[in-house]
C-alpha cells in the first residue's frame, strides 16, 4: 500500500466511525430538548423521567462524537497536506466557522445543561439543550458545506501563479446548490437515526411492559418523527440524485452500474458485472424507473458509465475516471433500501399505536429493537457511497485524491495513525456499546429520584457547601 | 495593519486562551493521582473542571481550524510535519475526553482506577508534547521548498525543545494546583496550595531558562517585556499563594501562561514556521490566504469571538462555587437487569 491507499483508508475509518454518533447527536439532542420543554409546559413528571433517561444515553454518545471530531479537524493537515494547501483558501474557512460558531456553543452549552440543573432557572435549563441543539445543526452546516464544495466546486478561480484555489465568492460557496439538497437530506437522516434509536430503546422496555408511562409517549414521539423525516429524506434523496446527474454524472452511472448509456434507462435492483468490473453479466431491471430517478423524465437519458469515462478522459486528459464500481453500486443500494425501510417501520409501528393500542405480538417489539441499526447502516452506506464514488477526485474535476496527500510523511508514519487509531477506536466502541446498552437497560429513574432537591436557601457567595445536583 | 499581521495576532490569541485555559485543565489531570487519595477526592478534582473542560477544548479546535483558513501553508506544514507528537496528542485527548464522561458510569474500582490513568496520561502527554512542538516553531525545523517538513523525528526533541515541553508541563501543573486551590474547599485545598508552593519554584527555574534562551537567540526587544511579565507573574502567584490570596495567585499563573506565549508568538513574528535550511520557510506573506478570505473571517471573528468570551465567561459564573468532599452525590448506578 501506498501512502494514498493508507491516507484513504484511515479518512474512510474514521470518518464512518465519527458519523456514526454525530446523526445521533443532532436528532436526540432535540428529542431530549423537546422532551423536558414537554415537562415544563405540562408539569408531568413523566416527561422529566425520560428527559433524564435519553439525556443520559445522549452524553454517552456525545462524548464520542466530540473526541472522534478532533482527529477530523487535524487530519487534513497531517495526511492530506497538498490537498490542504491547494484548497486552504476556500476550506478552512468553514471550518473555523464551524468552531467558532458551533462547537463553542455546543460544548458550553452542554456543560451547562449536565451540571445545572440546580443552578440554573428551569427555562434557561432548557434552552440550553436547545441551543447545543442548534449548535449541531450550525455544525453540519457549515462542514457539509465543505464537503459539497468538494463535490461540486464554486465561488472560487485557480491562480495561475501558485496553482491552488482561490476563494472568489463566499456566499455562493455556502449556497453551493449540492449544499442545498445536503444539508436537509443529512438532517433529516439524522431525525431518522435519533427516532429510531429512541424506538428501538422504548420497544425494547415495552415489550417488558416496564416503565410504560415513559416509553409509551417516547416510542409515539419517535415513530412520529422518524416518518416526518424518513420521508423527508426521500424527498430531498430523490432531488440530491437529480443534482449529482448533473454535476457528476459518473457517480450516478456507477450507482447503477450503468455500463452504456439508455433513454429511457431502467433501475437496476440487482447487477453482477465483470470480475474487471466494465460490463454487466447478469441483472434484474425496472424499465424507466432510473431515468425518472436521474432526469425527473420516464425518457430522460442517463449516461452510462463508459459514456462519461470517454467524455471525462476528453475533458481533464488520460486517464481512468470511474469509481470502483461495485462499491458505489451496492453501497447506494444499501442506503436506498434502508431509506425505505425505516419509513415502512416507522409508519407500521404508528398504525400499530393507534388510539391507545399495545401490540402484543413479541416480534413487533423485536423488530422495534431491530430497527435501530437501520439508520446507522443507511448513514455509513450513504456516505462511503458519496465519497467513494467521486473517486479518483478529491475535488471533482480539480484535485485528484493521488495528489491531494501529504508528500512528506512517510506510509510507516501513516501505517502507525491508522492503526493505532484504529485500535483505540475499537475498544472504544466495545467500551461505549457496553455502557450503551448497560444504560438503556436500566431504565428511566423512579418517580422519587426526580423529584426537585428541597430549596435553594443559600444564594450568598459563602463556602458552604451543598450536595451537586450531578457530578462526574 | 495588514490583514494578515491581524490574523497573525488572532493565532496567538486563540492558542494563548487555550493554554490559558485547558493549562489548567491539564494540571488538575496530572495532579489527579497525586492530590485525590481517594474516589472523593479524584472526584472533587474531577468536578471542578466537569463542566468546562470541554469548552476549553474547543479553543484548541478554532485555532486549527482558524490556522486552516488564515494560514493554510501554515497548517499544512505544522500538521504533517510534527506528525507523531500530533497523533499522540490526538490520542491522548480521545481517551482523556471519554475518561472524563465515562468514569464515574460504572461503580468499580478497577474500572474507575483505569480511567484515572487515562486522565493522568491524557493530560501529561499534551501538556509535554504542546511545549515542544512550539519550541520548535520558534526554533525553527528543516523545511524543503516545497514547505514540507524535511526532517525526522529525532529533529524535533532537541534540548531546547525538550526544555520547552517541561516548561508547559510544569507551568500547567502550577495553573492547575492554584486552580485548585481557589475551586476546593478542606484538605484538598491545602494540600492544593503545598503543591503550588513547589510547583512555582520548579516553574521559575524551568520556564526562566527557558524563555531566556528564547529571548537570547529568538528574542525582540519588546520579548525583554513580555518574558519579563511571565516571570512576575510567577513571582506574584509564589507571594499570593503564600499568602492564601488565592484569586492572586492563579491571575498570577494566568498572567505568567499569556505572557510566555506571548513571548513565543512575539519572538516568531513575522515568521510562522521558520526553516532551518535556509530556504522552505514560511512567513504571514507566503503562508496566508487571500485579502477576500481574510476579510471575511476577520469579520466572523470580530462579531463571534466576544459573544463567545460572554458566555463562557458567564458559564464559570454559575459554577462559580468551591467544591469539596461533601458536595459530592454517593456514587449511583443503574440497577443491575435480569
Amino acid at each position: 500500500m501506498d501512502s494514498v491507499d493508507i491516507a484513504r483508508w484511515q479518512f474512510g475509518i474514521t470518518t464512518v466511525y465519527h458519523f456514526f454518533f454525530v446523526p445521533l447527536t443532532i436528532g436526540l439532542s432535540a428529542l431530549v430538548a423537546g422532551l423536558e420543554t414537554a415537562w415544563i409546559r405540562t408539569g408531568k413528571t413523566k416527561y422529566l423521567r425520560a428527559t433524564k433517561f435519553w439525556g443520559k444515553l445522549f452524553l454517552i454518545n456525545f462524548a464520542m462524537g466530540v473526541v472522534t471530531g478532533i482527529v477530523q479537524e487535524f487530519q487534513f493537515g497531517m495526511n492530506w497536506s497538498d490537498y490542504s494547501r491547494f484548497v486552504g483558501d476556500i476550506f478552512g474557512a468553514p471550518l473555523a466557522i464551524e468552531g467558532l460558531l458551533a462547537f463553542f456553543v455546543e460544548s458550553t452549552f452542554l456543560g451547562l445543561w449536565i451540571f445545572g440543573w440546580d443552578r440554573l432557572p428551569k427555562k434557561l435549563h432548557n434552552a440550553s439543550i436547545w441551543l447545543v441543539h442548534i449548535g449541531t445543526l450550525l455544525s453540519a452546516y457549515f462542514i457539509l458545506a465543505a464537503n459539497s464544495w468538494m463535490q461540486h466546486p464554486v465561488g472560487y478561480r485557480i491562480d495561475h501563479e501558485t496553482g491552488r484555489a482561490v476563494l472568489t465568492d463566499f456566499w455562493a460557496v455556502l449556497t453551493n446548490s449540492t449544499q442545498l439538497v445536503s444539508f436537509p437530506h443529512t438532517i433529516t437522516a439524522a431525525f431518522v437515526t435519533g427516532g429510531l434509536f429512541m424506538a428501538g430503546v422504548s420497544a425494547w422496555h415495552l415489550a417488558r411492559r416496564k416503565n410504560v408511562e415513559v416509553f409509551r409517549p417516547s416510542l409515539k414521539l419517535a415513530l412520529v418523527v422518524t416518518a416526518i423525516a424518513s420521508i423527508g429524506v426521500a424527498i430531498t434523496g430523490d432531488v440530491q440524485g437529480k443534482v449529482m446527474t448533473d454535476q457528476q454524472p459518473m457517480k450516478m452511472a456507477a450507482a447503477e452500474a450503468l455500463y452504456e448509456t439508455e433513454q429511457p434507462a431502467s433501475f437496476s435492483i440487482f447487477t453482477i458485472g465483470t470480475l474487471n468490473g466494465d460490463e454487466e453479466v447478469f441483472g434484474i431491471k425496472v424499465p424507466r424507473v432510473l431515468s425518472f430517478l436521474a432526469t425527473g423524465s420516464f425518457d430522460g437519458e442517463v449516461k452510462g458509465i463508459n459514456d462519461v469515462q470517454a467524455a471525462e478522459q476528453a475533458r481533464y486528459g488520460p486517464g481512468d475516471y470511474r469509481p470502483i464500481i461495485p462499491v458505489a453500486y451496492w453501497n447506494f443500494r444499501i442506503m436506498v433500501g434502508v431509506g425505505a425501510l425505516t419509513a415502512l417501520v416507522s409508519l407500521a409501528g404508528l398504525w400499530l399505536l393507534r388510539r391507545g393500542r399495545m401490540p402484543s405480538s413479541p416480534w413487533v417489539y423485536r423488530i422495534g429493537v431491530l430497527s435501530l441499526s437501520l439508520p446507522f447502516i443507511g448513514n455509513s452506506a450513504g456516505w462511503i457511497f458519496t465519497e467513494m464514488g467521486r473517486q479518483p477526485w478529491s475535488v471533482f474535476g480539480v484535485l485528484k485524491t493521488s495528489a491531494s496527500v501529504s508528500p512528506g510523511v512517510t506510509p510507516t508514519s501513516m501505517l502507525i495513525s491508522v492503526i493505532s487509531l484504529t485500535t483505540l477506536y475499537g475498544i472504544l466502541m466495545v467500551i461505549e456499546a457496553g455502557l450503551m446498552i448497560r444504560y438503556a437497560k436500566a431504565g428511566p429513574p423512579s418517580e422519587d429520584e426526580v423529584l426537585p432537591p428541597p430549596a435553594d436557601d443559600d444564594d450568598s457567595d459563602s463556602d458552604s457547601e451543598r450536595s451537586l445536583a450531578f457530578a462526574y | 495593519m495588514e490583514l494578515t499581521t491581524v490574523w497573525f495576532i488572532i493565532i496567538a490569541f486563540l492558542w494563548t486562551s487555550y493554554f490559558f485555559l485547558e493549562g489548567f485543565d491539564f494540571g488538575v489531570g496530572i495532579l489527579l493521582p497525586a492530590l485525590g487519595r481517594d474516589d472523593v477526592e479524584r472526584r472533587v478534582l474531577i468536578n471542578t473542571i466537569g463542566p468546562v473542560w470541554d469548552g476549553n477544548e474547543v479553543w484548541l479546535l478554532v485555532a486549527g481550524g482558524a490556522t486552516f483558513a488564515a494560514f493554510p501553508e501554515w497548517y499544512a506544514t505544522l500538521f504533517s510535519g510534527f506528525y507523531l507528537p500530533l497523533l499522540l496528542i490526538l490520542l491522548a485527548l480521545i481517551v482523556r475526553g471519554v475518561a472524563f464522561e465515562y468514569r464515574g458510569k460504572k461503580d468499580d474500582a478497577r474500572w474507575r482506577s483505569r480511567w484515572d490513568k487515562a486522565i493522568f496520561w491524557g493530560s501529561l502527554l499534551p501538556a509535554f508534547l504542546w511545549g515542544v512542538a512550539f519550541a520548535n516553531i520558534v526554533r525553527g525545523v528543516p523545511l524543503a521548498a516545497d514547505h514540507e517538513y524535511a526532517g525526522t523525528l529525532l529533529d524535533l526533541l532537541n534540548p531546547y525543545a525538550l526544555l520547552g515541553g517541561l516548561t508547559t508541563t510544569i507551568l500547567f501543573v502550577l495553573h492547575g494546583a492554584v486552580f485548585l486551590a481557589l475551586k476546593t474547599s478542606g484538605d484538598i485545598r491545602t494540600q492544593a496550595r503545598r503543591v503550588a508552593t513547589v510547583a512555582v519554584v520548579a516553574a521559575i527555574a524551568a520556564g526562566g531558562s527557558f524563555l531566556l534562551i528564547t529571548q537570547l537567540q529568538h528574542g525582540k526587544p519588546v520579548t525583554w517585556l513580555t518574558a519579563g511579565g511571565a516571570a512576575a507573574g510567577l513571582l506574584v502567584a509564589a507571594v499570593a499563594n503564600r499568602r492564601g490570596r488565592e484569586g492572586w495567585a492563579f491571575i498570577g499563573t494566568g498572567a505568567a501562561i499569556v505572557l510566555a506565549v506571548a513571548t513565543l508568538f512575539t519572538a516568531l513574528f513575522p515568521d510562522v514556521m521558520p526553516s532551518t535550511l535556509g530556504s522552505g520557510g514560511l512567513t504571514t506573506q507566503n503562508a496566508a490566504s487571500t485579502g477576500y478570505t481574510l476579510k471575511i473571517m476577520t469579520w466572523v471573528a470580530v462579531v463571534f469571538t466576544p459573544i463567545v468570551l460572554i458566555y463562557q465567561g458567564w458559564t464559570y459564573w454559575v459554577f462559580r462555587k468551591r467544591i469539596g468532599t461533601s458536595s459530592i452525590p454517593p456514587a449511583k448506578k443503574p440497577e443491575p437487569v435480569p
